[in-house]
Parts: structure tokens; C-alpha cells; sequence
């Protein structure tokens, strides 16, 4: 979907190009705009995996290694969430990616009032440890890293995914969970939040150092500058408070006294891939140098294990469009070509009937090819960082970094990422800038082909992923189930410790593991901390 | 001097995505119109009390999970019970084609789908509401 504003003159010639991010993009560049701009090759760019990462975290890219498909894939109940499991990897998905229903990122049970119309209808319902152990029945998790999309509650779906693993005779050092677990971006862009901001980052505190202790191969955080790109920021804005929420969260573990260098490379990111090529492309190649400088200036990080910015970037959920909807297939890759040109380490797409429903299986599997024929047909596996030293893509990025500073200034200002958002001000920059969007894109500014150009009036039939209202039945059983047949007293004793853990301000994540393994619902954990915690308030954006 | 139209946005139910609504929410206001945006998560009784506390001439719902059809179904059910029937009921969001007539029939006087021009919204609901004077 077009982004960039095209100045074009009568006769259609096109004067300036404006990308999102404000940059103008010139006719020809030249080797003089790298000198006017100060490139110095050795301190901007250097070699992929030496410092400042411009060109790439590891020294020969995806010669060594290809990067991990992670589909988001998750839906009804865990017998046909398992079920697509299996499917993708069957067909060389190397990595799982789960989507939880709203009631489960909400810490509601299936059979809560609230959760009515919508058990196992965009993800998978989790209430208890019951649920995963059929999810992931026959995965191989010492193989097969997790993704775990869940923020308000991800301590307890860490808890719940580490007492699977132990449950299959997986050693806990050998798995591997990226649980989202970023409360900030759904405050500003995602809405999936429950308690207020300053325990609900406490808890990420807490996996944080739980996974540093126990869970070594867990990044036990995937910050998102996605989502909040998704409601309507620019990319620069993207980012620049993903960086922002990140440092809030470091700030939160070194004050517990631990060294940078003790934890941090378990930070992940997750990004977003549509929109205009180049400034993807750029996009990632700034964000890698800043991410490495952030934590070398600011913190005196110090292992270069710590300084490497690594993530997912794909999605590119907003780009989709309900019209004309086979054009998504094409779009998706050209968003994953971003994402290759920008060395992602591990990639995902939506899928062309995303903007309808969740996917058809046949939907997953296209998307999954796009990321084959990329690796494998197309070259995007012969060398590192292709469009290194080309003079328009080295001043891009020198701007976009610049740009991305600036912004995470202005946060600084205010007194950091939880004043921000607190305060609502990210909330309202990102609101102003999605209305500015669609009105452009309203009036016909911003080009999206067969939505504003190139229309064909009658809307296509596409065969769409149907919703089983026996999902929800079979779910709510099975939970109702598991509430009678476990030990009651010892789930009530465990509930009442975690509760303790929680009012003394303890690390929760050994209290939430116990009570998962004697089968305590997610509901019933959520409820223990809404107590403690209370609930977060919207601030007014209006 | 005509009376301002006075509308809810709201978000029912456990879906944060809001980018929709409070889009919308804006272009209405540039229209002219008094809007009062619920904040996320909410049940069809908080909607319901909000929207007679605001005395508001329209309730425009954002669904973007899929889950329109049982709210919509409940909303229209507690609206007849309280005697609301003279606030339209508009809906927008990710709504499929297929649906728009069970919709209908439930009582949603507008559906506007993700996407539907602002003029078109804005047009629609200044004929719909009959604006005392």
C-alpha cells in the first residue's frame, strides 16, 4: 500500500516523493550526498557483525542461517490449534508463533460471562495446563523455539509453557518461548492491557529475571514497535518508542541490581513490514546501529552479545486490503522482501484473507511459500546485506537514524515511555497521524491499488475460515472438567501464596509455575492479581 | 441554531483495537458532530447506561474481532427492553458482506464496513437523525 506522498506535475511526471517518515526522496543520488550527510563507511556501516550491526547481527547472514517462519497460527480449541501445528511444519515452518483468543490475553476462563462470542475466535482458548499439553502434543520443542502472543498475562503463559515442557520430559534449558509480553504497545496501539502500567511492567521485571535465572534460551520479551505502527505512527515513530518502551523495561531490571550485560540480550523485537520498500529497508538497517549505540552510550553495555538487535519482522497486517484481496498474495512479497533486504533473523505475514478472518490453512501455507521461494529460488541467500554502499540506501538510513533519535528525544523530554503513556501523549500522536492517513488515503493522496485506483466494483468471494460455536462448548467443558478433577485445596493454598508473593512484591514467576502445574486456571491467576494490582485506566485521548 | 448530533463510539466486548473507531470518532467531529468515545473493553450494559447518561442521538459500534454478530444481538435485544429504539444503531468495522443482512434484521440501522468513505458515514447519519430545532 502506497505511503509516500507523490508530488506529480500535468503531465505526470513525478517532482517529490514523501515518505512517511517526512524524508524527502531525491532524483539521483550521488557520492556526494554521502559526504554531505557525513557517511564515514568505518563508523556507520563497518562489516556485518562487528559494531554498529548497520549491515547485520551475525557475519555471513542467511549463509549460515535462514531465517525462522513463525506463522501466527492459533484458533478454537487446542485439538485444531495443534492440528495447524503440525501442518505448518509439516511443510518447513521452523518456528511457532501461538495466537491466544481475547478472553485468554484478557485473564478470563472460557466460561466467563465476558468471554461469551468470543472463545477460540481469533486464537486458541488456554485456560488451564490441560489446554497446552494438547497443543503442543508431538512438537518438538527442543527443536521448535515458541512465540507466545499474549501481554497482560504473559507471566502466566511463561509459567504455563514451562510446566508443558517439564510435563513432555523437556529440559528447561532446552526450550525456548518468546513470550510478546510488551504491556506498553498495547496500551498505546493493541488495547489488550488489565492491570495499571507500573505492576503490569513489574511483571515483565519479572520474567525478565525469572528467564535470566531459569529459562536460558527464553527471550523473555519481544518489544513491538508493530503494533503501534498498526494504529498509525510512522515508521521512524515505530522505532523510536520501541526503544523507548524497551529502555523502560531495562530500567526495570537494573534497578533490582543486575548488570546490563546479565540480561538483556534476551530483549527480542518485533517490527512491521509494509510500506515503502526503501524506508523498510532503511528502517531496520538504522534501528540495528541505534539499538547497539542505545545500549553501549546509555547503558555501557559491554558483551557484544547485548548490543544485537534481533526480531521478527514481518506481518504487515495494515498494507492488507479487504478489495481486491488475491493482490495481498503480491503485496506479502514484497513486504517479505523488505524483511529479507532488512536481515530479519525471523519473519511472518499475514495472509491475503487476513483482512476477512483469521486464514485458511491454504492462506497460512502461501504465505509460508513466499518466505521459501524468497530464500530458496529467488537469491536472497547469496550475500549479506545487498544494498550495502549504494549511495540512496546509506543516506537513507544516516536520515532515518537521525530522525528516530530525535523522537526518542522528545519522549526524554517528558520523562520517559510510562510519562507517555500515562499522559496519553503517544496514544494521541499515534490517533492524529492513522486520521491523517485514511484522509489521504480518502482522498486519493496515498494510493492503494484497487481501493482508490484501479477499483473493480464488485467484491470478490474468498473462501473464508469458519467459526465452530462447538469449539467454545467442547472448551468450556474441558475447563469445567479439569476444575473437578484437580486438588482444589492445594490449587486454593497455591492461589493464596501466589497472592502473598504478589502484595510483598516478590518475583510471582515460581508461584505462577506451581500453580499451573496443579491445573489453577488462567482466569483464577488473573484474578489474584486484579486484586492486588487493581485495573488500568484509559486515559481520555478525546 | 440546529442541534448538534450528539454520537457514541464505543468498543464493545474484550477487542483493543481501536485504531478504527478512533479515526472515525475524529472525522465525525470535524463533521460537526458532539462525540463521546467509550474507551476500550466495554459490556453491552456499560454502552447501554453511557449512551442514556450522554442522551446521544446515535451509537456507533467498532467490532474488529468478528464477534458482531452476538453483540450486536445482545445490544439490540437491551435496547428494546429500555425503550431506545429512537437511537440509531450503527455499526463499522470487520464486518463480511454475508452478514449485513442478519444484521439488519437484528435492528442495526447502518453498517459500515472498514474502509466506507467518511462522506459516506457523515452523510448517512445527519439524514438518519432527525435534528430537533
Amino acid at each position: 500500500m502506497g505511503v509516500a506522498r507523490y508530488i506529480k506535475n500535468e503531465k505526470d511526471e513525478v517532482l517529490d516523493v514523501i515518505l512517511q517518515s517526512g524524508i524527502h526522496i531525491k532524483p539521483v543520488y550521488t557520492q556526494k550526498d554521502l559526504e554531505d550527510i557525513g557517511f564515514n563507511p568505518q563508523e556507520d556501516l563497518a562489516l556485518p557483525g562487528e559494531y554498529p550491526f548497520t549491515r547485520g547481527i551475525h557475519p555471513m547472514g542467511y549463509r549460515s542461517r535462514e531465517w525462522t517462519t513463525r506463522q501466527y497460527t492459533g484458533f478454537g480449541t487446542p485439538e485444531e490449534t495443534n492440528e495447524r501445528f503440525k501442518l505448518m511444519i509439516s511443510h518447513g515452518q521452523t518456528g511457532l508463533n501461538v495466537a491466544f483468543d481475547l478472553p485468554t490475553q484478557m485473564g478470563l476462563d472460557s466460561d466467563d460471562p465476558l468471554a461469551e462470542g468470543e472463545v477460540g475466535r481469533v486464537g486458541m482458548a488456554v485456560d488451564s495446563l490441560r489446554d497446552f499439553e494438547i497443543a503442543f502434543k508431538d512438537i518438538p520443542l527442543d527443536r521448535i523455539g515458541v512465540g507466545l502472543t499474549i501481554n497482560a498475562v504473559a507471566s502466566i503463559m511463561l509459567a504455563m509453557f514451562q510446566a508443558t515442557a517439564e510435563k513432555f520430559g523437556f529440559k528447561k534449558d532446552r526450550v525456548s518461548a518468546t513470550p510478546q509480553n510488551d504491556i506498553l504497545k498495547e496500551m498505546i496501539g493493541r488495547g489488550a492491557w488489565i492491570f495499571p502500567v507500573q505492576p503490569a511492567v513489574r511483571l515483565i521485571g519479572d520474567t525478565i529475571e525469572y528467564s535470566m535465572k531459569e529459562l536460558p534460551r527464553t527471550n523473555p520479551v519481544s518489544v513491538c514497535g508493530y503494533h503501534i505502527r498498526e494504529s498509525g505512527c510512522s515508521p521512524v515513530q515505530e522505532i523510536a518508542y520501541a526503544f523507548q518502551i524497551a529502555n523502560t523495561y531495562i530500567e526495570e531490571v537494573l534497578q533490582r541490581g543486575y548488570g546490563i550485560d546479565d540480561f538483556v540480550r534476551g530483549f527480542t523485537f518485533n517490527l512491521n513490514v509494509f510500506g515503502n520498500l526503501w524506508e523498510q529497508v532503511a528502517k531496520f538497517r538504522a534501528a540495528r546501529k541505534l539499538w547497539a549505540k542505545n545500549l553501549k552510550e546509555r547503558y555501557g553495555a559491554k558483551d557484544n552479545r547485548s548490543l544485537l538487535l534481533r526480531g521478527i519482522f514481518g506481518g504487515g497486517g495494515y498494507g492488507m486490503t479487504k478489495a481486491q484481496p488475491e493482490n495481498n498474495i503480491i503485496r506479502g512479497a514484497y513486504y517479505a522482501l523488505a524483511a529479507a533486504l532488512g536481515g530479519a533473523q525471523t519473519t511472518a505475514l499475514c495472509s491475503f484473507d487476513e483482512a476477512y478472518t483469521i486464514p485458511t490453512p491454504r492462506a497460512a501455507l502461501l504465505s509460508l511459500r513466499t518466505f521459501q521461494i524468497l530464500m530458496e529460488e529467488i537469491g536472497l541467500r547469496d550475500t549479506v546485506d545487498p544494498l550495502a554502499g549504494s549511495y540512496f540506501i546509506e543516506t537513507l538510513t544516516k536520515q532515518m537514524e537521525e530522525k528516530i533519535v530525535e523522537e526518542m528525544k522528545r519522549v526524554d523530554e517528558m520523562g520517559g515511555m510510562i510519562k507517555a503513556v500515562e499522559t496519553g501523549y503517544v496514544q494521541r500522536e499515534v490517533a492524529r497521524q492513522a486520521y491523517e492517513f485514511e484522509k489521504g488515503v480518502q482522498k486519493g493522496e496515498l494510493i492503494k491499488v484497487g481501493v482508490n485506483k484501479y477499483t473493480e466494483g464488485e467484491e470478490m468471494e474468498v473462501e473464508l475460515h469458519e467459526y465452530r460455536w462447538e469449539s467454545a462448548e467442547e472448551q468450556i467443558k474441558r475447563t469445567q472438567a479439569v476444575r473437578r478433577e484437580r486438588e482444589n485445596r492445594k490449587v486454593t493454598q497455591l492461589l493464596k501464596e501466589l497472592e502473598g508473593a504478589a502484595k510483598a512484591q516478590k518475583n510471582v514467576m515460581p508461584y505462577l509455575l506451581e500453580c499451573c502445574k496443579a491445573y489453577a486456571t488462567v482466569g483464577e491467576m488473573t484474578k489474584v492479581f486484579k486484586e492486588v494490582y487493581g485495573e488500568f485506566k484509559e486515559p481520555s485521548i478525546f | 441554531m440546529e442541534k448538534k448530533i450528539r454520537i457514541l463510539i464505543a468498543k464493545p466486548g474484550l477487542d483493543g483495537h481501536d485504531r478504527g473507531a478512533k479515526v472515525i470518532a475524529q472525522a465525525l467531529r470535524d463533521a460537526g458532530m458532539e462525540v463521546i468515545y467509550t474507551g476500550l473493553h466495554q459490556t453491552i450494559d456499560q454502552i447501554i447506561q453511557t449512551a442514556i447518561q450522554e442522551d446521544v442521538d446515535v451509537i456507533g459500534l467498532s467490532v474488529m474481532s468478528g464477534a458482531h454478530l452476538p453483540i450486536c444481538e445482545k445490544l439490540t435485544q437491551k435496547m428494546k427492553e429500555k425503550n431506545l429504539q429512537d437511537i440509531l444503531l450503527i455499526i463499522g468495522g470487520v464486518i463480511p458482506k454475508r452478514d449485513i443482512p442478519l444484521l439488519q434484521k437484528m435492528g442495526v440501522h447502518g453498517i459500515f464496513p472498514g474502509g466506507t468513505p467518511f462522506e459516506e458515514s457523515i452523510k448517512w447519519i445527519k439524514e438518519h437523525v432527525r435534528c430537533e430545532t
